[in-house]
């Protein structure tokens, strides 16, 4: 069964004037599905306004859906009734790292969902901690969050949805604000904790660098999955990516200009390391 | 420079003072202002002045700290200091001109400007030696009796903790959209008080759409992990009562009788 399940699902955005008649409808999702498996790790891409941010936010039931089906966990997103198990199932990290840091402490923020949940207080900090050290942020327990870089921040954040140990995680442009050493950071954390932790981690960004790793791809447009597939195949297709305002990886860019130049490289190289075997393999 | 502000100005340390529990620091305080303003006569200013300083001592806040504080009401404590000496009427000691100082006045300045001081020494030990946070913990539990007549305790007091969170960060944006204000011409420091006032506006403009805008990330992020309310939740560093907070209470229970039954001597 998988974990996530999404049929035909619509969002609209209505706008309304002042005396409450409809302006205009914004269809920021349009008839999405997608399917996730426990354990995967599933990369949306997209540009400003494709509506992936809208699709992540629905994993989470801030919003939903005006159309279509979605289920989480097993459990059905319409069902006013499983809010709170969904919520605390599929957590969910933002793109900015101060805007939901809570508390004044690294140790009390990453609580604060625990304590929503009403975990017992001994069982909060064994998890605090254990969070904490999954990424790698136990020696700043005792810091105030305005000292830490972006990097961190985000670290924190992630450490504080998993303090409520869910299935899955999403993660909404987790590295937007970040620098490159914050974002390696970031990216490391969330790695680890699909390989080791087996989180379903679904990561939505704009960096094609950052869904290498990913088992598969989804690429949305105007609020449509209009490509899907693992990265090599997605990459594969530089033209179309193209067509929707979207960047390959430097390495498959740089492959597909000597492709086309007439070397005879396979198509949908991800690494620097298979670029440079396929380049050996020429001569 | 706006970056080194600080607010709650917290002096850590771990003496016995920084260890009882708020509630017990909260109602020490209340007692103790209280009792500054029942005391008459020189008896219980001595006992008030002893205790003081042994809270001042014990709280191992250095006291040059604690002075500090009293910068900023001096010139109150002058004005109180000259109003009750020159206006209180009674039995004239000098008399120049149309000023007179009576005996009364002499007594109520002293008085009130030790009031004030002291007023003022008091509660400062009470922020130097607790947290932001273990103050606003501590009210939480303290008012938690008036939920029953439906003032929202927990909403207050969530409220304030998330307001001492975001102080540096806007502090910070503040400092950010001023320096972005005054690369592009902003002129903040000429002028008279209305144009000083009326150069505040292409700061507080965008300063109050941005913490609108991270009110509404805030609260996507708290309901994302779960936060309903305080009904249901348990607490990380939940408050409890120890041995040295109950002896705490006792001490406090006893000074305030005591100071009660010197006023009447």
């Amino acid at each position: 069964m998988n974990f996530i399940d999404a049929k035909k699902l619509v969002y609209e955005y209505i706008r309304r004037d002042e005396e409450g008649n409809v302006e205009g409808i914004l269809t920021a999702l349009d008839a999405v599905d997608l399917e996730v498996k426990q354990g995967e790790f599933i990369a949306i891409l997209g540009h400003n306004g494709s509506g992936k941010s809208t699709l992540a936010k629905h994993l989470n039931v801030l919003l939903r859906a005006s159309e279509g089906t979605l289920w989480v966990d097993g459990k059905d997103t319409l069902d006013e009734s499983n809010l709170w198990d969904i919520r605390q199932n599929s957590g969910m990290v933002f793109q900015n790292p101060d805007n939901q840091i809570i508390a004044s402490v690294v140790e009390e923020d990453v609580a604060f969902g625990p304590e929503n949940i009403g975990v017992p207080t001994d069982e909060i900090w064994k998890r605090v901690e254990k969070s904490l050290q999954s990424v790698g942020m136990l020696q700043y327990r005792a810091h105030s969050p305005n000292k830490l870089s972006g990097g961190q921040k985000q670290r924190v954040a992630i450490a504080g949805v998993m303090a409520m140990e869910p299935k899955c995680i999403v993660l909404d442009e987790p590295t937007a604000m970040l620098d490159p050493n914050g974002r390696k950071e970031v990216l490391s954390a969330i790695e680890q904790l699909n390989q080791k932790k087996g989180v379903t981690v679904i990561l939505i960004t704009h960096y094609m660098e950052e869904v290498v790793h990913a088992h598969k791809v989804y690429v949305m447009d105007h609020g449509k999955v209009v490509m899907q597939g693992t990265p090599r195949e997605i990459f594969s297709q530089v033209e179309t990516l193209k067509s929707y305002r979207l960047d390959v990886p430097q390495i498959t860019l740089l492959a597909y200009e000597l492709g086309k130049a007439g070397l005879n490289i396979p198509k949908g190289i991800l690494t620097r390391q298979e670029l440079a075997e396929a380049l050996c393999q020429l001569y | 420079m706006l970056r080194d502000i600080t607010i709650g100005q917290y002096y850590p340390s771990n003496s016995i003072v920084h260890q009882l529990d708020p509630r017990v620091k909260l109602m020490t305080t209340l007692v103790y202002i209280l009792s500054l303003f029942i005391f008459r006569n020189l008896a219980s200013f001595v006992v008030i002045t002893i205790v003081l300083f042994a809270m001042i001592k014990l709280s191992k806040v250095p006291f040059g700290y604690i002075i500090r504080g009293l910068k900023a009401i001096l010139i109150i404590l002058i004005i109180t200091a000259i109003f009750n000496l020159f206006l209180t009427p009674g039995k004239p000691l000098v008399e120049f001109w149309i000023f007179k100082i009576t005996q009364e006045g002499l007594k109520n300045a002293g008085f009130m400007t030790v009031r004030l001081t002291y007023l003022i020494l008091g509660s400062s030990i009470l922020t130097l030696t607790t947290t932001p946070n273990q103050l606003t913990d501590g009210m939480e539990k303290a008012l938690r009796p008036l939920n029953k007549i439906h003032v929202p305790v927990h909403e207050i007091s969530m409220i304030m903790s998330i307001a001492l969170r975001f102080i540096p960060i806007l502090v910070e944006e503040t400092d950010k959209i001023m320096k972005a204000q005054i690369a592009r011409g902003a002129d903040f420091e000429s002028g008279n008080l209305i144009k000083k006032a009326k150069a505040m506006i292409p700061l507080l403009v965008p300063l109050f759409i941005s913490a609108f805008r991270r009110a509404n990330d805030l609260a996507l992020a708290m309901e994302a992990r779960c936060y309903k309310g305080g009904e249901g939740r348990t607490k990380m560093k939940p408050l409890k009562y120890k041995k040295r907070d109950a002896i705490t209470y006792v001490v406090i229970a006893g000074y305030f009788i005591g100071i009660i039954a010197l006023g009447r001597i």
